[in-house]
């Protein structure tokens, strides 16, 4: 890849994450607004209402109304909490605590694909990384016996470990061959999503004890399993725990050590970098690692926060959904955790949606609209007609060059 | 045809590029527009070209008030451009080039070229151009590949044309060449736009100066004026262009270059066999026009390019293959020649800048944690010392003026023990103001005791600070020659003639 391909790249990168926290949350409102118009248009009743319009208004008007008002009730009663069973003090606080599970894999895939960005690499492979990490947690949870304790940590750190190796293979690659890593790390989550596949089929390697044809694992030892946090009632587990100590240690890492400092540097302007005397490709080899062991975290959550067999498709898309958050988290380490507790709760709450008879399928259009606003600020800007923001030298460069180019 | 420009104003935000401007360039003219880095002069000729629509103001083409949304309605009403760096596309002809944009087709849309030739042929002849239509223009030499771009404005029937800075890259001869021209085209009636901040080709060339300053017109001048007048005109106080120093001290050799051959990019020898030596207290300055390979030397002298043959030494100690850091931590101090691309990261803040190439260790980081107190304090303690504005240390390097900005490049390098200090390009693109500061830090340098290389295109720049001066064409040095030389003599040597 050219330099000037990269360089747009990383220029449309800088774009996203000058994004205001004001932009930030009018784009999740805008979002809101589009999942509501979605919830409208695929109601039976407000159609039914529709079709007598111009007769009674206000009939389609209440109906969507309802509509939108049923959709995003039974979210809130799925994602947060549960009026519905305020009897039950248990039944009542279950869904945040759901939102929470949820969302311990997602803010630690997040800030993965985040630290990536930072340092002006895109991870695309944090599927396939989560995949390798599972593989490798489930060796030890289900195949290795280990005094209570001792096993689980042993799991958690190979979990990273294993995802920290693909990583860094993808920063070898690029260092060594200058392979790019968006080809790269496609490539590797075929590969780490089929060999686990293979492993979860093979008798002699991870198939379930006694299970049949189809790819599965054994459930994880009770001492590999991360326990729970709040006692039986809830599924909570030390996942989430583990989540917000490596919100810490990434805040830590990328605006306070030295480290961060020459990731960053990286990130920005690797010329400069090299001036400094900073060894680039070791650099992204570091980062790609690092990045890789954080999503490692969300791997540590999916092998190990199960209490029933994995299936090959333990990865839920995470690795994915990480890039999501990273982006409406603007690669920071609050951000990542807002914007991992936020997509926490679209999947908490997607299943009561389901039962209330609404489509589930509204919250992924509704995370799919606030990326959308957020990469195309100009688009929000214009709708809350808010002050174009000061550009950044290089961007400023970069129109100026354009404009010029067009005289030719 | 007479240009008029009245009462442009230009504003970006809270920045007014320019105030009310008046300008009358009278057909035939040669009108210089003469200002710092900054002062509104690229702005003031984009507003003329359609780059920038004008808030306030009017344009005037005798007489005609013409309004411009574009570069197309610029030219097409007789503004031709030739910008600083050229527009031309290295592997077309000049004749391809030309037509560019302009194709002349027959049948079926296909490109007549023969048409371009005639066109090239027929200006290049009356202008004695001396230009084959036909030649790739990779293949030209940088002053030939400027007059392609003449060629393009005049194709277009361009009847101002505004040069922008147009003798950067051009030897001393070459720029002759380029007055010759210039005049020539005046002859013809054809007005001309000349940018520049270089005051003696001014004075040799120019009908009339208008003096720009903070986006106003500070004035007129005849190029009679003396250069001092005309520079505190541009800075808006007296300015003393000389560098004063004592005669070198000299002490042990510092850097020692043997028979270095460095392999560039297009596995060609940017850099061909080249020895010098230069001594604790003396600045050896290497001169030649931009892109004879000096870029390449300083790369290979701070390990951020490889050495194909030959040894550098410092004192004793041989840095042929030693990494940046390794060069570094050896002390050596470099300013990049491209302070934007190599020297800042535009995003981080100037203390953040400050530390770039000391992030290892002491004062600034605590084992794997950056030293935040020692940070800030050494950054206010630097921008105090340099003179660097800005409202406060956290101020992004970007948002600072090309000055300030290579202010910090400087402070940072030369705020380490150094056992030479090499600096490309010092103060390109840096106001007067900043100039005479970096050129004081250099000699001071030099009058501590340190070896230092200075690498400039610019001859008064290399006249005023070195002791000695090497001049590089096509990767050799043709000689290293002293600082007394002429400048009739350093022209013909960075033409290629040994001395």
């Amino acid at each position: 890849m050219s330099t000037e391909t990269e360089n747009r790249f990383q220029t449309a990168l800088k774009e996203i994450f000058s994004t205001s926290a004001t932009r930030t949350v009018l784009s999740v409102f805008l979002g809101f607004v589009v999942g509501a118009i979605f919830m409208v248009f695929s109601n039976e009743d407000v159609l039914k209402a529709a079709q007598y319009f111009t007769a009674r208004p206000m009939d389609t008007i209440a109906a969507s109304w309802s509509a939108i008002a049923d959709g995003y009730s039974a979210l809130f009663r799925g994602a947060i909490y549960n009026y519905e069973r305020a009897d039950d003090p248990v039944a009542a606080f279950r869904p945040i605590t759901e939102t929470l599970r949820f969302a311990a894999p997602l803010i630690a895939a997040g800030l993965g694909i985040a630290l990536g960005f930072r340092v002006g690499l895109f991870n695309i492979g944090g599927n396939g990384q989560l995949m390798f990490g599972v593989l490798w947690a489930t060796w030890i949870s289900t195949r290795v016996e280990l005094p209570f304790g001792i096993h689980l940590v042993v799991a958690i750190l190979m979990a990273i470990l294993g995802a920290a190796l693909l990583g860094a293979l993808v920063g070898f690659l690029k260092a060594r061959t200058g392979a790019h890593e968006v080809i790269v790390t496609i490539m590797l989550n075929y590969i780490a999503a089929n060999l686990l596949t293979y492993f979860f089929r093979e008798e002699s390697l991870l198939r379930e004890t006694g299970g049949g044809g189809t790819p599965k694992s054994d459930a994880p030892a009770i001492t590999a399993q991360l326990p729970k946090l709040l006692g039986e009632d809830y599924t909570l587990h030390l996942g989430f725990a583990l989540a917000i100590i490596a919100v810490v240690v990434y805040w830590w890492l990328m605006e306070r050590s030295t480290i961060g400092y020459r990731f960053r540097m990286v990130g920005h302007n690797p010329h400069a970098a090299r001036t400094a005397g900073i060894n680039v490709e070791r650099t992204y080899m570091y980062a790609m690692a690092a990045s890789a062991a954080f999503v490692g975290i969300a791997a540590a959550n999916q092998a190990l926060g199960a209490t029933s067999g994995l299936s090959p498709s333990v990865d839920a898309g995470i690795g994915f959904d990480g890039i999501t958050v990273a982006l409406l988290g603007g690669s920071t380490a609050p951000g990542v955790l807002m914007a991992g507790l936020l997509f926490g709760a679209f999947k908490a709450g997607s299943a009561p949606m389901q039962v209330m008879g609404l489509s589930p399928e509204v919250l992924g259009i509704v995370q799919g609209s606030i990326v959308l606003f957020i990469a195309a600020p100009p688009l929000v800007r214009a709708i809350f007609r808010l002050p174009k923001p000061q550009k950044t030298t290089v961007l400023k460069d970069l129109v100026k060059r354009s404009s010029k180019g067009e005289e030719k | 045809m007479k240009l008029e420009l009245r009462g442009i104003t230009k504003r970006f935000g809270s920045l007014t590029a320019n105030d009310s401007i008046n300008l009358v360039v009278e057909s035939g003219e040669i009108h210089s527009l003469l200002g710092e880095n900054g002062a509104g002069k690229s702005t003031l000729m984009n507003v003329l070209y359609g780059l920038y629509t004008a808030d306030e103001g009017e344009i005037l083409l005798d007489g005609v008030a013409h309004k411009f949304s574009g570069p197309g309605d610029a030219m097409a009403a007789g503004i031709g451009m030739v910008h600083q760096h050229f527009m031309l596309i290295p592997v077309f002809t000049v004749a391809e080039n030309v037509v560019l944009g302009n194709e002349p087709t027959g049948a079926l849309g296909t490109l007549n070229l023969d048409v371009a030739r005639a066109r090239v042929r027929e200006i290049s002849d009356r202008f004695g151009f001396d230009i084959d239509p036909d030649a790739l223009v990779e293949d030209l030499p940088v002053g030939a590949q400027q007059r392609v771009e003449i060629i393009k404005a005049l194709a277009r029937d361009a009847k101002v044309l505004v040069l922008d800075e147009p003798t950067a890259v051009l030897t001393p001869q070459e720029t002759d060449e380029l007055m010759e021209i210039m005049r020539g085209l005046a002859k013809s009636g054809t007005s001309i736009v000349f940018i520049t901040h270089k005051l003696r080709e001014v004075q040799a060339v120019a009908d009339t100066i208008t003096v720009i300053r903070l986006g106003k017109v500070v004035g007129e001048a005849k190029p009679t004026e003396s250069a001092a007048d005309l520079a505190s005109m541009m800075v808006g106080r007296a300015v003393d262009l000389e560098v004063h120093k004592n005669a070198p001290v000299l002490g042990d050799k510092g850097l020692t270059v043997t028979n270095l051959t460095v392999v560039g990019d297009r596995h060609d020898k940017v850099v061909d066999d080249v020895s010098f030596t230069v001594h604790g207290g003396e600045v050896l300055a290497i001169a030649g026009v931009q892109g004879n390979g000096q870029t390449e030397l300083a790369e290979a002298l701070v390990g951020l390019r490889g050495v194909s043959s030959g040894t550098i030494h410092l004192g004793e100690l041989d840095i042929t293959a030693s990494s940046v850091r390794e060069v570094i931590d050896a002390g050596v101090g470099y300013v990049p020649e491209d302070r934007k691309k190599d020297g800042l990261v535009a995003e981080f803040s100037i203390a953040e800048n400050l530390m770039l190439n000391k992030s290892f260790g002491a004062p600034f980081a605590k084992g794997a944690l950056i030293d935040f107190a020692n940070r800030d304090r050494i950054a206010d303690e630097l921008i105090e010392e340099y003179d660097i504005r800005t409202p406060g240390r956290d101020t992004p390097a970007g948002k600072l003026s090309g000055g300030n900005q290579q202010k910090v490049v400087v402070a940072r390098e030369l705020s380490r023990d150094l056992n030479l200090f090499i600096a490309s390009q010092p103060t390109r693109g840096v106001d007067v103001g900043s100039i005479e500061f970096i050129h004081e830090r250099i000699i001071q340098t030099r009058d501590a005791g340190k070896p230092v290389v200075i690498i400039s295109t610019e001859l008064d720049e290399v006249a005023g600070l070195a002791d000695r001066i090497a001049v590089m064409y096509r990767g050799r040095i043709v000689g290293i020659v002293d600082a007394t030389t002429s400048r009739e003599t350093l022209g013909q040597m960075m033409a290629g003639v040994s001395a």
